[in-house]
């Protein structure tokens, strides 16, 4: 295993700089459907700026944790402390389709220069020219865009991606890849992007986290400078798609939480 | 030359009506029609002239168009404001939705005796009438609309922050006006009809009126170009909610690239 690969299995949420206070944190977070447990005794912490990757499989439980983060379910009471400065991309852009592009941006700001501002949002991620275009006009990288922007115009402190480019072509994914890296560099917010494409998790993220069963059944933190992982994460690659794919078929629990491989990492 | 003419005189929309008109108005010259059992269309258009330029049409459509103007004003608005009560509150749904959808299954003009016994034979049983009947179309589709409101939309509206008044205004109630301009489409054409109906209660005037008068005098000429006021009536009702939409809805994409 590479050495620059830093493997953090046996401690869970280890914060990035020990120094700052964690902007999110959740302590022993669990939620229930009916007898279902979507979310069983989770902890997790982000830093500030801290980009991190949450992996899982249909039904791990990974939308109900970023609706959680999102204020879009209620906590009940629970330990769980979010900012109130946060922004979601859902993978379906969501964008008011009687409203122009900008007033999507607008959508909920307040103040007199709200035009300038939306303005703005929409030139940093390349679509100052389509301000009054109308939303069913956009193709999907363009609307995707156009969320970002929305994101974006409120100056999070955490920006939420709900499988942002699922939906797009490799190429524009690609492209969509590259923005969200300039975006989170100059906004230096934290991101928290739920996604099912290792490749994705790890070209972009500071950590990794596989989300299985409602646990976080094992975590990664990558240092390897991001221009540079394509070879050399390929082992991590395989590791957790492994852990993705690895159904524990004597359980015959589908969705048994898979213990983490500890030999592995060690070796 | 002339042979590529009448090819595309075959294919032509306008050439069947125009054809039915040309042996209408033989079949009438030659006697095989007679004037009391279908005027003429010359003899109509005739008539539509004198009527004109008498002031005895226009005087009569005013009244008719008061009639449906009031009726459907009521009726659009009641309807508006329970599809509103019975959209946007678990409380309101349970209160108005149950009582709207009863009366739905009862037929408007069945009422017609009953209106008369309330309101007597004046202008209200007519324009009473008018208003019940245009109410449903537009609360059905307009509940309908608010209540089929993109969930996802508005979850996203709502991770914004925006507030529950903020929402309705900005996601609901846009998300719903497709909906509500089929009703109004629908109220419109119902309007119209309830109209011809209840301007057969002892009215005095009106195209009811003209329409029953010319029966008793045996004018099928007045009665055709009553029928012919009738439809450029359904027709404008249609036209303007096509202005309407194309106004309201420019967001759409077959509106943008029409």
């Amino acid at each position: 295993m590479d050495a620059r690969l830093q493997f953090l299995a046996d401690t869970p949420a280890a914060p990035a700089s020990p120094a700052a206070d964690p902007i999110v944190r959740l302590n022993r977070f669990t939620r229930r459907f009916g007898d279902v447990t979507v979310i069983d005794g989770l902890d997790l912490a982000i830093q500030p700026g801290e980009f991190v990757a949450l992996l899982g499989r249909s039904g791990s439980g990974k939308t109900t944790l970023l609706r959680t983060l999102a204020g879009l379910d209620s906590a009940d009471g629970q330990d769980v402390t979010v900012p109130t400065a946060r922004a979601v991309v859902f993978q379906d852009a969501r964008l008011l389709p009687w409203k122009k592009v900008w007033r999507n941006v607008a959508l909920g700001l307040k103040g007199a220069d709200i035009r300038a501002r939306a303005q703005h949002a929409l030139k940093e991620v390349g679509l100052g020219h389509r301000l009054d275009a109308w939303p069913l006009t956009l193709s999907g990288g363009e609307a995707q865009r156009v969320a970002l922007a929305r994101a974006l115009v409120r100056e999070p402190q955490l920006l939420l991606l709900d499988e942002p480019f699922a939906a797009l072509d490799a190429l524009t994914r690609l492209r969509m890849h590259e923005l969200v890296l300039a975006l989170w560099r100059a906004h230096g917010c934290a991101v928290l992007m739920v996604t099912h494409d290792v490749d994705e998790a790890v070209a972009l993220a500071d950590r990794i986290l596989v989300l299985d069963g409602g646990r976080i059944a094992a975590q990664e933190r990558i240092t390897i400078a991001r221009g540079a992982r394509a070879e050399l994460t390929l082992p991590l690659k395989e590791k957790l798609l492994g852990i993705l794919g690895g159904t524990p078929a004597h359980s015959g629990l589908p969705d048994h939480v898979i213990p983490f491989p500890h030999a592995a990492a060690g070796a | 030359m002339s042979t590529r003419i009448l090819a595309r005189l075959a294919r032509s929309r306008w050439s069947s009506p125009l054809v039915l008109l040309v042996v209408w108005e033989l079949a009438s010259r030659s006697g095989l029609i007679p004037e009391r059992t279908l005027a003429a269309p010359s003899a109509v258009v005739a008539t539509l002239w004198t009527m004109l330029v008498s002031g005895e049409l226009p005087q009569n459509l005013l009244v008719s168009f008061w009639r449906v103007g009031l009726g459907l004003s009521i009726g659009v608005a009641a309807g508006v404001v329970l599809a509103l009560v019975a959209g946007l509150s678990r409380q309101g749904e349970a209160a108005v939705d149950p009582i709207m959808q009863i009366k739905r299954t009862i037929p408007t003009l069945a009422l017609t005796p009953l209106f008369i016994v309330w309101f007597g034979i004046g202008e209200t049983p007519k324009v009473a009438l008018i208003a019940f009947a245009s109410m449903f179309p537009v609360y059905l589709n307009l509940y309908s609309g608010i209540r089929g409101v993109d969930v996802r939309l508005l979850e996203g509206a709502r991770s914004f922050g925006l507030s529950q008044a903020e929402l309705i205004w900005h996601v609901i109630l846009p998300g719903a006006l497709p909906a509500l301009l089929t009703g109004l489409r629908y109220s419109l054409s119902i309007a119209i009809l309830v109209l011809v109906v209840a301007e057969q209660i002892n009215a005095s005037a009106g195209l009811g009126y003209l329409i029953n008068n010319a029966r008793d005098f045996m004018r099928t000429d007045i009665i055709v170009v009553c029928l012919m006021v009738y439809a450029v009536l359904g027709l404008g009702a249609d036209a303007l909610v096509r202005t309407i939409e194309r106004r309201a809805l420019v967001w759409r994409p077959s509106l943008i690239k029409a």
